[in-house]
């Protein structure tokens, strides 16, 4: 009986939403013929329950740490005992070695931060981005095993039902690693950080000239929870620092609002910030990509539109 | 201290989206006219780490390998140019279209071939594909430790401690040699070679080898050999539903905006 194998993590204690998010996609995969869902997680019998109520008929718990060449051996003995020919994996620090470590120890590959799942005469069907979100391309496996691992929020976490129960499984296998981790540090900065701004205000080549970012700053103040961001072209002329950058090469961020001042959109940059949820062009051209993908624009000259756009936003309070 | 380096030639990342097209027949991305390849960006942070770290060790080789058409030369070129002694390109029409378990097994045949290697560098991801899997692949397949994600890393008396990005936060590790490590664009600006190492870089040596070279039989390579067929590549249409605010002046238009910002609870 082929089934579903999904990973889930625990952070600080509690499962992270991503791994609610796999069981959504699982459940979504078994309605679609793909057989019961097994979840797998480092964690407790408790975490293990919570992802029964989530969906989840069947659990496996370990406690291996929680280090990818550790836990391989773990998640493939949850694999044969489950059945399961599908494992979905978070796109996170951990599932981005797990992911393909589990696929080439199996002969097979994976795809990495698929967006959409399906399940296409009883096989699996993965969709992701590519060439920085220009592209969109779909795969099949040949091998019995297929593994992916799923973007954050791509698919929605079920509610829970306390009602829900299932057998929970505890698995001794261990991989013993060449690696030694001597310390982790969480990330610690003065000021909003880009990636945690629920504004950020981006400037690009098209700004013509360094000074323009004293204007952006003076937006972003303005709307005080706001950081502000660069396209790497303004970045290499050296008019903002590379720890601004947003795209491909530099941070990811994924704001409420991502205000893109005389930024085109190439790939390299969308790559950065194709995740927010609300964008706004201010951009002399009516065509660029970045204009397309907006929710408002203003086809005009920034350095006319910003003046009047900070006044205002400061009367409005 | 030998190290090799893994360097890939890629359509460039700053092709306007207007120009980026995609064969959905073949599927295969038609090069944007006029915009020629450029090594994929972590790469070249790649090299710089492995110049370091054989200028740390006081000597030893730096190897670079390419997989790749005949243009991916100037991938490794590039590499050759920023200082690197040595180049292979991996060619083969077997190579074309190939998935990244097979890439991750041509590239193992390839470091094996090499032989004597302390250390394997990579990008962490190739911004074309955008997966970051074959460097795992070919920790796999030849059974060393893989460390993804680098920012930092210093050769110790036990091997490489190297420093990595986290999700939240960053993560010291020390894995003995040999290994591979992965290397992010959070590592620093890499050098910019001179013209006058380009024209250096002109006289060292570029092996080609085959995938017979590489001891690679007929099912290992190949797409139709693909563990993971590509079943469909194609531009998604995006539905713009901008709304262009409209205005007398570029200042009314501001002042509408920052209506309609409010309006929304977006500001």
């Amino acid at each position: 009986m082929p089934g579903i194998l999904v990973v889930a993590e625990a952070a600080e204690g509690a499962v992270t939403p991503a791994s609610f998010e796999l069981i959504g996609a699982a459940r979504k995969l078994s309605g679609e013929g793909a057989g019961p869902v097994a979840a797998f997680i480092a964690g407790s019998e408790a975490q293990a329950k919570e992802l029964i109520a989530v969906g989840a008929d069947s659990a496996y718990t370990s406690d291996a740490a929680t280090q990818a060449d550790i836990l391989l051996p773990a998640v493939q003995a949850a694999v044969a005992q489950s059945g399961a020919d599908i494992v979905l994996i978070a796109q996170s620090s951990l599932g981005r070695d797990l992911g393909p470590m589990l696929a080439f120890a199996n002969n097979t590959g994976v795809a990495m931060d698929s967006t959409e799942l399906k399940i296409e005469a009883g096989r699996l069907r993965a969709t992701r981005s590519a060439y920085g979100g220009n592209a969109r391309a779909e795969h099949t496996w040949k091998s019995p095993l297929q593994v992916v691992t799923v973007k954050a929020k791509s698919f929605d976490a079920p509610e829970a039902d306390a009602s829900r129960s299932g057998a929970v499984t505890a698995i001794a296998e261990k991989g013993e690693s060449k690696i030694t981790v001597l310390g982790t540090e969480k990330a610690v900065s003065t000021g909003i950080r880009i990636e945690d701004a629920a504004v950020v205000v981006s400037g690009g080549r098209g700004l013509g000239d360094e000074s323009a970012f004293k204007a952006l700053e003076e937006l972003a103040g303005t709307l005080k929870v706001a950081a502000v961001g660069a396209s790497r072209a303004a970045c290499d002329l050296g008019w903002y620092p590379p720890s601004q950058q947003v795209g491909l090469t530099g941070k990811t961020v994924s704001p409420n609002l991502y205000i893109a001042i005389a930024i085109s959109g190439a790939s390299q940059h969308m790559a950065g910030m194709a995740g927010s949820k609300n964008i706004v062009s201010i951009n002399k051209d009516a065509d660029s990509n970045m204009v397309r993908v907006s929710k408002f624009a203003i086809i005009d000259d920034y350095k006319k539109v910003l003046p009047a756009l900070i006044e205002e936003i400061k009367k409005l309070g | 201290m030998n190290i090799i380096v893994c360097v890939k030639q890629i359509p460039d990342p700053e092709t306007p989206a207007a120009s980026f097209k995609v064969d959905e027949a073949a599927k295969k991305v038609i090069p944007a006219q006029g915009i020629a390849p450029v090594v994929n960006p972590y790469d070249p942070q790649a090299t710089e780490a492995a110049l370091r770290l054989k200028d740390a060790a006081g000597g030893g080789k730096v190897t670079v390998i390419s997989l790749g058409p005949d243009s991916a030369r100037d991938a490794i070129k590039h590499a050759l140019a920023m200082g690197a002694d040595e180049g292979v390109l991996l060619n083969d029409p077997a190579f074309d279209d190939i998935d990244n378990f097979q890439t991750a097994n041509a590239l193992a045949a390839a470091i094996k071939k090499i032989g004597e290697c302390d250390l394997v560098l990579m990008g962490r991801a190739s911004a074309d594909w955008d997966m970051g899997v074959v460097p795992l692949g070919v920790g796999q397949a030849l059974g060393v430790p893989v460390v993804s994600v680098a920012k930092a890393i210093e050769k110790t008396a036990n091997g490489v401690k190297v420093e990595r990005v986290l999700d939240d936060g960053f993560q010291t590790v020390e894995a003995p040699l040999p290994a591979i490590v992965t290397v992010s664009n959070e590592f620093g600006e890499p050098r910019y070679p001179q013209l006058r190492q380009i024209m250096m870089a002109a006289k060292k040596t570029v092996q080609v080898w085959s995938a017979a070279d590489l001891g690679l039989g007929a099912d290992a390579t190949g797409a139709a050999n693909r563990v993971m067929p590509l079943e469909a590549l194609y531009v998604p249409k995006v539905e713009s539903n901008v709304e262009i605010i409209e205005g007398d002046s570029p200042e009314e238009k501001a002042r509408n905006l920052a209506q309609k910002l409010r309006a929304a609870k977006l500001i």
